[in-house]
């Protein structure tokens, strides 16, 4: 829980001195350091997990060692300050949107007020302008001639130890959600430059655990939990005990690393593990089983979530690479994909161009109602949702919306699939398809303009709990919104962050909202052959009308 | 600060052309040299802006979503926010360039007791901003009358267009009173609003100062000052032609306007005026959002970069998986009734 009590920080974000309560700093920008304190900080990489990633991928994560981000000496490398330099400029060459990003800012600040961060904290420093002007001041400084010659006068300033803790700072308060993105003139993207200075920031070995421990259990348990194959199958298969629980039915579909299985399911591993990942996965299960789907998981390729995203280019294709790999192994045809929001991003932005060509495998192709899938035509890999909406169009499941009846549903689009891939309306199809009672939370909140958990991106780590609430609360408003308004007390998405963060983060502002996964949904509604009748839903908890 | 040294440059400068221009040789100078070099500059320093950015390329096709994507067939695809196609990304730079799209989602955003936030709707920067880009580009194309003999069709019609209202004489341009309003309230929202105020710089400044001067100089000189304007358009019409022609009627305005025009162009390459050739090439806009349909390839993709094999991943595992009752592709060896204990966690 965060330290600070929900009622002091409801007081606090509307009067305490910020810029969204109208205080406006007396100092320049620049001339405000940033002061770590425990809880505005995330913990940085233990020495063993920087020198295991540098193992693999030599260079990218600088120095392993212990280092205390209050402290002042950071113990980087002597030359660190060129290392950063030359990282910049090895970016500006590698990424066309880095360039124009770094130059085209005009300063009009339509982006300001659009990042969660900025209206739950009020710090100047997290308008997305100002969050990528820490870098392009830098930038401007070395590269260009305006800024070498006019100095601060042209917006430049030197790279110094103060600058790099600012950006550790704030390139960790930005959640690479885009939603500034949808608002700028010129389409600039801040999740694109803090992706730029996360890079740069680990050459220099300024990371956090959160992140680095995740991807290396990822890299070699294959999920992030380090959960090891027996435990991951043994996790699943404690969830079959509680779907026979609810249904009465002892499903003998889940297999693991099954070759000649049609379809290989990626799932992030929370999602066998985690309250409330875990109902979804029962609903995923309860799903295949229902249509009968030739289907296998693997243990090797268990994590869909990539922590790589959060690091640099490189980590992410690794671990991403695992999945084409996987699929190539069991000789499967396409790939599915559950819900997930980074994964998501992974999936349909950079995969086929870091992995591809996924030539050994068919276009997906919906064994059961025959539907093509060409939006993924050569990727490969279809999402839950889209599978799903397909298959209730075309009545190919039997379901019971009622049994969602005690549920009053709104749906939070995740940042990625949002903003990152356009998936907007199949979810919506699925939920209006097995939910009676469904609220849309007002419009500046959702679709494309859906607002961030607040957590995503690797923070979703408890030492900074105040911040993660703050950086939630617009989402966590329009919750509220709806609940008064309507009732509603289920807050559904397709991301398996979301289902721990925006758990913390109901639990915090709207205590009587509960989280759950789309997939979970559908596994309550779905009739099954031969089930008992139905007393509680997935979870356990008693359905409407068998209360008392 | 900011904002008062971007004015006293804007006014050095005025005055440097000011006092340039009445001294022996000042309007070859102002008048001639400085438009050509400036043109010059302005010219060369775009392309190589430009050329600058394209040399980098696009690893990873990442356009911002903005609506439906192309999905199933019976979801209704929104297809100028979120494009598949060449047509529609063309659709959607049409309407970011010519209608600023992304600008007019813009809101407001406030906070209230409960904590409650409010999302209003916020029109104004787009309404000004389209204000001042079209206006900007009316008087542009209407200048084109001083570089050329005869005066081409479309400019004639424009400047019709332009002082349909008849007022004055000369007649009034609608775009000269538009400009200099939509200048003023863009300025003004850079010091009212504290936020704007806080991530302003003199390099937003001083544009706004610069161009409010030319705006400024213009309208003195058609309206007020009632200058000659054969001796201009004679010096103008020999600048495009190369035979500049200075007469001694051309007042000292004049050299201030055509010099702070300079300033312009010569300072546009360098400056963040050279977003109208940025948003040209923003990958968030102008790709097609066909990721998963057609590969896209990054010319630096790495493939050495391989993932943790299975092979080892088995290797590290096996016996736990075969426990487990999971496949493996290779068998334990037979072994002893050795225990190895099992890799580290
Ligand atoms: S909206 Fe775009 S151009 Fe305007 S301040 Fe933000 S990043 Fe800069
Ligand atoms: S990407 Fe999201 S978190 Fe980052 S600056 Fe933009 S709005 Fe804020």
């Amino acid at each position: 829980m965060a330290d600070t009590k929900v009622g002091q920080m409801s007081e606090d974000v509307v009067k305490a001195p910020s810029m969204m309560t109208g205080a406006v700093p007396t100092k320049d920008w620049m001339d405000v350091p940033a002061v770590f304190k425990p809880g505005n900080y995330c913990y940085p990489g233990k020495e063993e997990m920087a020198a295991y990633h540098n193992k693999n991928l030599p260079g990218l994560f600088g120095e392993s060692r212990t280092w205390l981000v209050e402290s002042d000496d950071w113990l980087l490398p002597e030359n660190w300050k060129e290392i950063i330099i030359q990282g910049i400029k090895e970016r500006l060459d590698k990424f066309r949107s880095f360039k124009i990003f770094m130059d085209c800012c005009v300063r009009c600040g339509a982006c300001a007020d659009k990042c969660h961060f900025f209206l739950g904290t009020g710090d100047p420093k997290n308008m997305p302008v100002l969050r990528a002007e820490l870098l392009r001041s830098v930038y401007r400084n070395e590269f260009t001639k305006a800024g070498k010659i006019l100095g601060r006068l042209a917006g430049a300033r030197e790279m110094t130890f103060g600058v790099l803790k600012e950006w550790f700072m704030y390139f960790y308060q930005c959640t690479e959600c885009r939603r500034c993105s949808v608002f700028c003139p010129y389409g600039i993207d801040t999740a694109e430059i803090t992706m730029m200075a996360r890079e740069i920031l680990h050459l220099v070995g300024v990371n956090t655990n959160w992140i680095l421990e995740p991807a290396a259990n990822s890299n070699r348990t294959g999920n992030h939990l380090g959960l090891q194959p027996h435990t991951f199958k043994e996790n699943a298969e404690f969830l079959l005990d509680d779907i026979e629980e609810v249904t009465g039915l002892r499903l003998n579909s889940l297999t693991f690393n099954r070759k000649g299985a049609e379809i290989l399911f990626v799932i992030p591993s929370a999602d066998v593990f985690a309250d409330p990942g875990i109902f979804t996965f029962m609903g995923y299960l309860l799903l295949f089983d229902h249509i009968g789907l030739d289907y296998t998981i693997s243990t090797y390729s268990s994590e869909g979530g990539n922590f790589g995203l959060f690091t640099n280019n490189e980590l992410m294709k690794k671990l991403n690479g695992k999945m084409y790999a996987e699929a190539k192994r069991l000789g499967v045809k396409w790939i599915l994909g559950g819900e997930c929001g980074h994964m998501w991003r992974v999936l349909h932005q950079y995969m086929d161009t870091m992995n591809g060509p996924a030539d050994f495998l068919e276009v997906p192709k919906s064994p059961i109602t025959g539907t093509v899938f060409e939006n993924a035509a050569s990727t490969k890999m279809v999402h839950i949702s889209e599978f799903t909406a397909d298959l209730i169009k075309h009545n190919k499941l039997k379901l019971d919306p009622s049994r969602n009846n005690h549920r009053k549903v709104t749906f939070h689009d995740s940042c990625n699939p949002a903003r990152g891939m356009g998936m907007l309306d199949e979810p919506r199809e699925v939920i209006k398809a097995v939910c009676n009672n469904f609220y849309e939370m007002p419009e500046n909140t959702i679709r494309e303009q859906t607002f961030c958990c607040g957590s995503g991106t690797g923070l979703n780590t408890g030492e900074i709990m105040d911040l993660r609430m703050k950086g939630g609360l617009p989402r966590a408003n329009a919750v509220k919104h709806v609940r008064d308004k309507f009732g509603v007390n289920t807050l559904s998405c397709v991301c398996a962050i979301d289902r721990a963060t925006l758990l913390a983060l109901m639990q915090y502002w709207n205590p009587d909202v509960e989280v759950c996964g789309v997939s979970e949904l559908v596994g309550n509604a779905l009739i099954m052959e031969g089930e008992k009748e139905r007393e509680t839903g997935l979870r356990f908890e008693p359905l409407e009308g068998s209360e008392g | 600060m900011r904002i008062l040294k971007s004015l006293g440059i804007v006014l050095v400068l005025m005055l440097v052309a000011y006092l340039g221009a009445a001294v022996p040789g000042g309007p070859a100078l102002f008048g001639v040299v400085f438009p050509w070099l400036a043109f010059l500059i302005f010219v060369g320093g775009f392309i190589s802006k430009v050329v600058g950015w394209a040399k980098s390329p696009v690893p990873f096709r990442i356009p911002t979503t903005c609506g439906q994507a192309n999905s199933l067939p019976w979801i209704k695809q929104n297809k100028l926010d979120c494009p598949s196609t060449t047509m529609g990304v063309i659709g959607r730079m049409l309407l970011e360039i010519f209608a600023f799209r992304s600008l007019f989602r813009n809101t407001r955003a406030e906070i209230h007791d409960g904590p409650k936030l409010v999302y209003g709707s916020s029109k104004y920067l787009w309404l000004f901003g389209l204000m001042f880009h079209y206006s900007f580009l009316v008087i542009v194309v209407r200048h084109m009358r001083l570089f050329t003999d005869p005066v081409p069709f479309f400019v004639q019609a424009l400047e019709f267009g332009d002082g349909f209202l008849q007022v004055g004489a000369p007649v009034l341009y609608q775009s000269d009173l538009i400009f200099l309003g939509a200048v003023t309230f863009l300025f003004a929202r850079r010091v009212v609003l504290p936020a704007i105020r806080y991530i302003s710089l003199p390099a937003d400044y001083f544009p706004l100062f610069l161009i409010f001067a030319i705006g400024a100089t213009g309208v003195l000189m058609r309206y007020f000052l009632r200058v000659d304007v054969v001796s201009i358009k004679q010096l103008t019409h020999g600048l495009a032609t190369f035979q500049p022609v200075l007469s001694g009627n051309i007042s000292g305005i004049f050299f201030v306007h055509i010099f702070l025009v300079s300033i312009l162009m010569a300072y546009f390459p360098f400056s963040k005026l050279m977003h109208l050739g940025g948003v040209f090439l923003s990958p968030t806009r102008n790709l097609a959002n066909n990721s998963r349909m057609v590969r896209h390839i990054n010319p630096w993709n790495d493939p050495s970069i391989k993932p943790h094999s299975y092979a080892s991943y088995e290797d590290d595992f096996r016996e736990f998986m075969v426990e487990a009752g999971l496949p493996v592709d290779k068998e334990l060896p037979p072994k002893p009734a050795a225990e190895d204990a099992p890799a580290e966690s």
